[in-house]
């Protein structure tokens, strides 16, 4: 379905983004794995792409970085020739109380959350452009659209990673490049392993948290839907509607 | 220096003759928008074989013209 597509994916060495990683490759497309510390996992994501037949590789970048972008994104460019699919999931955590937070905690998550996809879009745009095709997927974060307490600085970077979507899309729409947003709930990873005792758990609809594959099906989904652009699509069992 | 190519590219993008193309041309009265001008810019980009980093909008033909001369040296 994606056979000869070029994948890049940030935070792809674990949790949603290896998910997503495996599944665009489970389809056929060649994937380039964005990591910011662990090598031995993104390679191991990309042995486990590689087993679907297509090309992988990993590629050390700090996404919070304008110029370590712009290079990953030439290196990515000049191994693969191209790239039609950006998904943007890298994403860290600083949680804390508004009254007690540091600005660094509070900068730090936004320069990898929300300036990070920039960076990403930016660098990535003029290929699109002049493949007159592009998909890019943001990954957002139920936390963006309903808030949540101890994490300000989080639900901040989601929130803008909504306005960054929609005006993404509408700036790019005219030239056949599509940007949406998925927005998880409670999603079983090494991140949210300190919100299994959140109480929010208990009020999700259907019962459970979530699993990285449930978010990376979303994933596909949007990739696959040539006439949707511009939109948030949760993935959080209910708990957001 | 540049201009003759810029036209050439404008001219082949917008379907007019290269003469109809003038230094003081708007991108505007060419029928060219904003996001049209990033997508101009990377056929030059083609084209000329350089990296154009435009970081400021232009007006005019010209004002393209001067600008990649500026960056190009």
């Amino acid at each position: 379905m994606l056979t000869g597509k070029v994948a890049l994916v940030t935070g792809g060495s674990r949790g949603i983004g290896a998910a997503i990683a495996r599944k665009l490759a489970s389809m056929g497309a060649n994937v380039a794995v964005i990591y910011a510390g662990n090598q031995q996992a993104a390679e191991t994501v990309c042995s486990q792409c590689r087993e679907y037949g297509v090309v992988a590789k990993a590629y050390r970048c700090d996404v919070s970085s304008f110029d370590q972008v712009k290079e990953t994104v030439a290196a990515v460019k000049t191994d693969f020739g191209t790239i039609h699919i950006l998904v943007n999931n890298a994403g860290i955590t600083k949680d804390g109380l508004l009254a007690m937070m540091k600005e660094d905690s509070f900068d730090a998550v936004l320069d990898t959350n929300l300036k990070g996809a920039f960076h990403m879009i930016r660098h990535c745009a003029g290929i699109f452009l002049r493949n007159r095709e592009g998909c890019i997927i943001n990954i957002s974060s139920v936390s963006g659209l309903m808030g949540n307490a101890g994490q300000c600085n989080y639900s901040a970077s989601k929130a803008g990673l909504i306005g960054l979507t929609k005006s993404v899309a509408k700036e790019l729409a005219p030239k056949g490049i599509r940007c949406n947003a998925i927005a998880p709930g409670f999603i079983r990873t090494d991140m949210t392993d300190a919100q299994t005792d959140n109480p929010l758990v208990n009020l999700i609809p259907l019962g459970a948290m979530g699993d990285a594959e449930d978010v990376a099906e979303a994933a596909a989904y949007l990739v696959t839907a040539k006439y949707v652009t511009g939109e948030v699509l949760r993935v959080d069992g209910g708990i957001a509607m | 220096m540049y201009f003759e190519a810029i036209a050439k590219v404008i001219a082949d993008r917008v379907g007019c003759d290269v003469s109809a193309v003038k230094p003081e041309s708007t991108f505007t009265e060419l029928g060219i928008d904003s996001l049209d001008t990033v997508e101009l810019l990377m056929n030059l980009e083609d084209e000329l074989n350089i990296e154009i980093e435009l970081d400021q909008p232009v007006v005019t033909v010209g004002d393209l013209d001067k600008f990649i001369q500026s960056k190009q040296g």
